[in-house]
């Protein structure tokens, strides 16, 4: 069995994604042969066969131009399954690949079930699917750090060029925007109370940010809170927000998803309090208080302060 | 203009998950339904856009289930969708995302329409599959992950969302698939005369079998709950809680929070 592993570049520079790509190949006993679609000065640093497909502006993310370079790298190798990160590129892609190739995508995967079958996510990470695939071929993006780093690292590749038919022409790049400026520094603040989507509505926020103060710590929140614009954007945790690691992370009202988790996952000590028992959440703390934030939280800032 | 936006129903995701007979998917009887979170930013763009052109676009709204999917489209018609689809399929979940956009396409094909908006993914499948495939069984550009939305002249400017707050911007002629992200817009809620004006808009229900000719490509072998690490779990009155909380909090924030006080 072959498996093409999709590397993903970000301003130039190979993202390590592709060594859990690794990794799930080895897993899966795949032969891997990675692909890049981009420019040379990404070329992951792991040893063994890498397909470049070479394109003029690698910055400027052509969707069916990196579809024909898969479709290419696929028939070049016979590669039974491609692997892909589940990020803006690999779930952009993906699905195209998968509809030129015919064959089933399997996306989110976290675990390799017996018997061949593909662990996914699935109810905003509170319950698993197992999917089996009826094609022949498969295209699976992989979440990311849901595996370890596999694969050798520090080698270099040997590499085949490959070209991709251009595609017709159809989405035009104008430019990319960098996050905007942050006020606040959540990565370095060393105790972190955040709000979740349960506080309920805005007036509540100050309830979580009180206890918030009560800490000495810093105010944060999850996505839904800021696109509600309860708390701003420079004080979102997550994978298109901020990373952080704090001594301490107390999550009020947050079930836990997996964005969420990309950016709090490193804190040393996480306190969630949610009604739900089940919460993904649950996951990742080192005490999981079941109660309503809006009576415990208010209390305990109360204690606090005495 | 004419605008479809795919609307899947979805159970409250504070639910309590448990599988059916089968165990291939979760069962449905004691579950609150509402719509996906993502496809209410489609539908709050298409009658955004809808504004924007004067009233001009016709906007329909697309939902593949059972009746009760019928909710939904009342609810997606009272923001301000024109007209409703329910593909009546009993069991939605047997489709995989290769037949729920093969039936999507059929409709889209048959009516023509310049703009399909979708969520990028729903929240109890979560594949992120459907907007694209949409998109590639037509044969027509799609983007992915919108978080902003301008149109001007036959085509659409987006900003797509990438990791860390980046974003890239993109522009694509319609016909095109755009998939919603979270944030895009803030969905309306209904107003209580235009709840009553959605009771009178049509809402046609056609077979999916109708629409449905692909074969699935993947099937769910099994549906189940993560066995979770769970730290430790406390549970009790409030103001127990509170005992046991104040001392390890204090403790885990440490000398800052003395530091402060
Ligand atoms: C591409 C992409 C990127 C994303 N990036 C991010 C990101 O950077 N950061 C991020 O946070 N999210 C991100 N998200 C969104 C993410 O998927 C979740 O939707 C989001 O994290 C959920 O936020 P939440 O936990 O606050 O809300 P919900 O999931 O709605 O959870 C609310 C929780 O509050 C609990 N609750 C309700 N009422 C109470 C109460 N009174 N007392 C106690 N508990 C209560 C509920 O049980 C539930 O667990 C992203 C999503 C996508 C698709
Ligand atoms: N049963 C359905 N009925 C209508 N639209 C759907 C259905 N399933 C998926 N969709 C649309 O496809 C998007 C992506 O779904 P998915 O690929 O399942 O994550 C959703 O946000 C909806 O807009």
């Amino acid at each position: 069995m072959k498996a093409l592993v999709v590397c993903e570049a970000r301003g130039g520079k190979a993202l390590d994604t592709t060594f859990e790509l690794l990794e799930v190949a080895s897993r899966l006993g795949a032969e891997p042969v990675m692909l890049l679609v981009g420019e040379a000065s990404a070329i992951p640093a792991a040893a063994g066969r890498l397909l470049l497909a070479e394109v003029e502006r690698a910055d400027a993310y052509d969707p069916g131009l990196h579809r024909n370079a898969v479709v290419e790298a696929v028939r070049r190798v016979e590669a039974d399954v491609v692997l892909l990160p589940h990020s803006s590129y690999g779930w952009d892609l993906a699905p195209r690949v998968a509809a030129a190739l015919r064959a089933a995508q399997v996306s989110e995967l976290v675990a390799l079930a017996e018997g061949g079958g593909l662990e996914v996510a699935c109810c905003n990470g509170k319950m698993r699917r197992v999917v089996q695939p009826a094609t022949a071929k498969v295209v699976v993006t992989v979440q990311p750090g849901a595996f370890p780093a596999g694969g050798a690292r520090g080698g270099a590749p040997s590499i085949e060029g490959i070209q991709a038919a251009p595609a017709a022409p159809g989405i035009e790049h104008l430019g990319h925007e960098a996050p905007s400026a942050r006020e606040v520094d959540l990565g370095r603040a060393s105790v972190i109370v955040s709000a979740g989507r349960g506080v309920g509505k805005k007036e509540n926020v100050g309830v979580v940010e009180a206890l918030a103060r009560a800490l000495g710590g810093e105010l944060a929140a999850s996505r839904p809170v800021v696109d509600s614009g309860w708390v701003g954007a420079d004080r979102q945790v997550g994978s298109t927000g901020q990373t952080v690691a704090p001594k301490l992370y107390v999550a009020c009202g947050i079930s836990g998803a997996v964005q969420h988790l990309a950016g709090m996952k490193g804190a040393e000590y996480v306190v969630a309090i949610n009604k739900d028992r089940d919460a993904p959440i649950g996951e990742v703390a080192d005490v999981l208080v079941v109660a309503d934030l809006l009576q415990l939280v208010p209390a305990l800032t109360a204690r606090l302060r005495q | 203009m004419k605008i479809l936006v795919c609307v899947k129903q979805v159970p409250d995701m504070s639910s309590r998950f448990a599988p059916d007979g089968a165990g291939t998917w979760f069962a449905e009887a004691d579950l609150a339904h509402r719509i996906n979170e993502y496809d209410e930013c489609a539908i709050e763009q298409a009658i955004q856009l809808k504004e924007q052109l004067g009233g001009a676009p016709e906007v329909t709204a697309l939902s593949i289930g059972p009746a009760r999917v019928g909710e939904a489209l009342r609810k997606a018609l009272a923001m301000g969708c024109d007209r409703a689809v329910q593909v009546d399929e009993p069991q939605p979940s047997r489709l995989d995302p290769w037949q729920v956009a093969s039936i999507v396409a059929a409709h889209a094909c048959a009516v023509g329409y310049d703009l399909v908006l979708t969520g990028m993914q729903s929240q109890d499948r979560g594949s992120g599959q459907v907007g694209v495939l949409v998109a590639e069984q037509l044969g027509i550009q799609a983007v992915t992950t919108a978080v902003s939305f301008e149109h001007a002249d036959g085509a659409v400017t987006v900003r797509r969302e990438l990791e860390g707050g980046a974003r890239a911007r993109v522009r694509v002629r319609l016909p095109a698939v755009v998939t919603c992200q979270l944030g895009l817009n803030v969905p309306r809620y209904p107003t209580l005369p235009n709840i009553m004006k959605a009771k009178k808009k049509p809402l046609d229900v056609v077979p999916a079998a109708s629409l449905l000719s692909a074969e699935p490509l993947a099937r769910t072998a099994r549906f189940f709950a993560p066995s979770r690490r769970t730290g430790q779990v406390m549970e009790g009155p409030v103001d127990q809680l509170v005992d046991r909380l104040v001392a390890l909090l204090g403790e885990k924030a440490g000398a800052k929070r003395q530091e402060r006080t």
